[in-house]
């Protein structure tokens, strides 16, 4: 009757060995290593850097534990924090010869210190939250309104140039809000306008108005491609975060999307959070527009009438400057920015590679406008500023262009860093932040587990006094509960909370329900007369039904909050839905086993050890003990 | 060992009116407190940035406010977090301010009055991502007692589901009138506690209604109240088992979970304990007032019932 069959045995027994297995590695604690990884896209980190990062160490003698390497790059272990930051400079100084322009991203790192053969099986420890090992997050918030006028600004130059090549007269282009507006001066020379440019922009939905004696047609984006370009946007800034991110030194960041138009940013470690966050919140941007040096319009403009199509920036310096509205390249025909001096004056300055999009409409402005000026704008956090505004001499080729101008070398560097970097598609605002510091963080660790220790003792030591051999079962189940859930857990790369630890802890405090539960029952059906075998069978039997709809319940609670929940709450939810699941399986299957185990072989069970059954209707208590 | 020596079923029924005024008065000064006083609402839902502090030594609170004064800051609080090392500055929301470097900025201004103190963390939250969270968490409590009704309806009877889901409502009200009656912060964790209470007591009326579907399908000559009286006698001492190991647990984190944990195992607490009182004397009258009899259990098949939990157990 209380019998299993073998399977069932050896299930439980290789579901509690692998559990086993791969909680492991959480208890082995993290070594100091350095991290080498590539900075470019077109570099690949190989066994050629690992023999590298090999001689390096042996040549500067430093110690090291072992070497790896894997998909994010090569992994040298230290022996102690010490050891770590003198290897880190040495290799900083090896692989990054040019500090202005960085191949590789030296960090420090945290390595698992489990041995080698638990990580070829891929039982890797759980991944600690920054709650856990401090560091800052960010959650940022692209402004797609941003992304979209950005795009119709660009439009309107690309509508310029399809007029031009067709020799189609306009009166003039401008972007009114989410619209271009292009006017014409009659109605044959618009309806020629249209089909040239619904043939070559498709993302564009066109509309004519008549206005008085003035023909206009009104551009929009199409809703889906206003979605790509959101789409767009957001991808882009990843990718440009992505570029600055390595610029750090960040070990393992966590750069994802969240929804449609958010981005969030963990950077585990960092401990200098304004500089992280002066690189992430920069959004420089390159914008080449011509200066309108018409005389009278700049002393108009500063007494406060600016003429229509431009606005009055500062230039380096702070001498104003009126610069036309329409931007003739932006930074997205960047193809390299490097800092270096002008030839000539040896002033520091910044090397522009363009693509050859933007070299031909270079090439076209510079050949249009000889002798008049140019502004090159740096656009951070919404401000321009003009770098620097030279006159045309000459018609410029080939896409290499300069900018010098009252800047300093580590500005130049800095300028460069930026452009290279790549420009955010839309602007974005830092929405939430949290900064823990690593002091926090371990401490955050300890109380987690103390709490969890010790409510799991208390539940231990009540269960085994009241329930006897029953509990000492009980109390087994809960802790392989606690075995599976941080297998699955590790298994999963999880990664770990204080909410999710408080999560764990919580399961255990309810998943004891279910042993309860039986124990209750099995307690009952002695009571009512039934044999001890039956007992134990009738009592799982029954408490089964039970046990699931007061699971499914709790797991509904935890699914929504998996659903809504954010941050820390999500954490709490995953452990706690996971918890769930578990615990049905250990409290039923396993506490099952085991009492098959120890009792299931008896012929003549007379008594089991559940402690004291009071019978309703007898004077004296029954003491039934083995 | 065993607690309950039960010789006969108890009357809970007989009391039932009892048990639902004093509930509907709690429940009412719950809801009073929760309008007059409201919930003192942490930094993630109001937006705004905390900085926390440590100082080697005991923190002079009235320095640091002083100190913020002057740097221009203003509706600050500063309070101690969990030791007197520990300190917390709320600033709130404020459109002209840079929000980016404000923690610098904090911590520049202790400096100068107040030196020593070693940044612990920063929280900085928006405006919008406070009102989406709130969003989100009443999103969250709709979709749990939707979920939860369902279920239990589908399960059991449309009596048992909503006097479940009326009785731990019950809970969670008065969960938060604790919460707004003695201004204990509100934090998205306590979202979480109340959320998983919601689900953890719900189960509680399961077990009792379980037994009483069990009881009107085998004893047969029972009065309703007597079957509810037998059902909630029978499940007592698991219930106060089950209920006290988890409190055991809840009690641990209390103590040793540090400030963090604090309010989050201070709602569990109370849900805990208001989880044993309204499952066994909120649900179960009201089960009884809405007029359930053994005529709804005797005809479903048991089989099809069955069949049905295999499938809620897959989700």
């Amino acid at each position: 009757m209380n019998r299993y069959p073998l399977w069932k045995y050896i299930t439980v027994a290789i579901a509690l060995v692998l559990g086993f297995v791969y909680t492991l590695p959480n208890f082995f604690g993290e070594s100091p290593a350095v991290q080498v990884s590539s900075a470019k896209a077109t570099l690949k980190v190989d066994d050629l850097a690992k023999a590298r990062v090999e001689d390096v160490l042996k040549a500067a003698g430093i110690a090291n534990d072992g070497i790896v390497l894997d998909s994010v790059g090569v992994k040298a272990r230290f022996k102690d924090p010490d050891t770590q930051l003198k290897a880190k400079d040495t290799l900083e100084k090896a692989f990054n010869p040019n500090a202005a322009d960085p191949q590789y991203v030296v960090a420090l790192n945290l390595l698992a210190a489990s041995p080698q053969w638990l990580t070829n099986l891929h039982a890797l420890p759980m991944y600690l939250g920054l709650d856990l090992r401090g560091g800052v997050h960010f959650l940022l918030q692209v402004d797609m309104k941003g992304a979209l006028t950005k795009r119709l600004d660009s439009t309107g130059a690309d509508l310029r140039t399809v007029l031009r090549d067709k020799n189609i007269r306009h009166a003039g282009i401008n972007r009114e809000g989410d619209r271009l507006t292009v006017k014409f001066r009659d109605l044959e020379t618009r309806d020629k306008a249209k089909s040239a440019i619904s043939d070559s922009q498709s993302d564009l939905l066109l509309s004519e108005v008549a206005d008085g004696a003035e023909f206009k047609l009104v551009a929009s984006l199409k809703p889906e491609a206003q979605k790509k370009i959101g789409e767009f946007a957001v991808k882009q800034n990843i990718s440009t975060l992505h570029n600055r991110i390595n610029e750090l030194g960040v070990a393992e960041p966590v750069i994802q999307q969240q929804g449609a138009d958010r981005i969030v940013v963990q950077l585990p470690g960092v401990q200098d959070t304004a500089k992280a966050k002066d690189i992430l919140g920069r959004t420089a941007t390159l914008e080449i527009r011509m200066v309108d040096d018409t005389p009278g319009a700049l002393e108009a403009a500063q007494a406060g009438s600016v003429p229509f199509g431009t606005e009055v920036y500062n230039e380096r310096g702070g001498r104003p400057l009126l610069v036309k509205k329409q931007v003739v390249l932006t930074g997205d025909r960047l193809t390299d920015a490097q800092p270096g001096f002008d030839t000539q004056t040896q002033e520091a300055a910044v090397h522009l590679t363009l693509d050859s999009a933007g070299s031909r409409i270079f090439k076209d402005i510079t050949r249009d406008n000889v002798g008049k000026r140019m502004a090159i704008l740096l656009i951070e956090k919404g401000k321009g500023e003009v770098v620097t505004a030279p006159v045309i001499r000459t018609e410029i080729g080939g896409g290499r262009v300069q900018i010098s101008g009252r800047m300093t070398t580590s500005e130049a560097n800095d300028t460069a860093l930026l452009l290279r970097a790549g420009s955010l598609a839309a602007p974005m605002d830092i929405i939430e932040e949290r900064t823990i510091g690593p002091s926090l963080g371990a401490e955050n660790i300890k109380k987690g587990f103390h709490s969890t220790m010790w409510g799991f003792a208390a539940i231990a030591v009540f269960m085994i006094i009241y329930y006897q051999m029953f509990g000492v079962v009980s109390v087994l189940a809960l802790a392989s509960n606690l075995l599976f859930l941080v297998a699955i857990l590790s298994l999963l790369q999880a990664t770990l909370t204080l909410p999710g630890i408080a999560a764990i802890a919580l399961t255990l405090g309810m998943a004891i329900d279910a042993n309860v539960l039986i124990n209750e029952r099995i307690r009952e059906e002695l009571r009512n007369g039934m044999p001890p075998q039956g007992a134990i069978s009738e009592g799982y039997e029954r408490a089964f039904g039970t046990i699931l709809d007061s699971n499914i319940t709790t797991l509904i609670a935890g699914l929504a909050l998996l659903i809504f929940g954010s941050g820390p709450v999500r954490g709490f939810a995953v452990v706690h839905c996971l918890g769930i699941m578990t615990s049905i399986f250990s409290s039923v299957v396993v506490s099952r086993s085991l009492v098959n185990l120890i009792y299931g072989g008896k012929k003549k069970l007379g008594k089991v050890a559940i402690g004291q059954i009071w019978k309703a209707g007898s004077t004296a208590a029954v003491n039934e003990q083995k | 060992m065993e607690f309950f020596r039960i010789k006969q079923d108890i009357p809970f029924m007989r009391h039932a009116l009892k048990f639902n005024v004093i509930s509907l008065v709690t429940f009412l000064l719950a809801v009073v407190f929760l309008f007059t006083m409201g919930l003192h609402l942490s930094v993630e839902f109001t937006g705004g940035t905390l900085v926390e502090v440590k100082y080697q030594q005991a923190a002079d609170l009235e320095k640091i406010r002083s100190s913020l004064g002057k740097s221009g800051f203003s509706d600050y609080s500063v309070q101690n977090f969990g030791s007197s090392q520990d300190v917390m500055i709320r600033l709130p929301l404020k459109s002209d301010q840079n929000t980016n470097q404000l923690g610098e900025a904090v911590m520049k201004s202790l400096d100068t009055e107040a030196p020593g103190a070693s940044l612990s963390r920063v929280e900085f939250v928006g405006p919008q991502v406070g009102k989406e969270l709130a969003e989100n968490g009443a999103m969250a409590l709709l979709l749990v007692i939707i979920g939860i009704v369902v279920y239990l309806a589908f399960r059991f009877e449309w009596r048992f589901s909503v006097s479940a889901i009326i009785a731990n409502l019950h809970d969670v009200i008065i969960i938060l009138g604790f919460f707004a009656f003695f201004q204990w912060e509100f934090s998205l964790s306590v979202l979480a506690a109340v959320l998983a209470v919601l689900g953890y007591s719900v189960n509680e009326s399961v077990v009792v209604f379980d037994r009483v579907r069990e009881t009107f399908k085998g004893k047969r000559g029972l009065s309703t109240p007597e079957v509810l009286d037998h059902a909630i006698t029978s499940t007592i001492s698991r219930t106060i088992i089950t209920h006290g190991c988890t409190q055991l647990m809840v009690l641990s984190m209390l103590v040793f979970g540090g400030e963090t944990l604090h309010y989050f195992a201070m709602a569990l607490t109370i849900g805990i304990c208001f989880g044993i009182y309204s499952s066994v004397l909120v649900a179960s009258p009201l089960v009884m007032w809405l007029g359930v009899s053994r005529e709804q259990f005797i005809p479903k098949p048991k089989k099809t019932i069955e069949g049905a939990t295999d499938d809620g157990a897959c989700v």
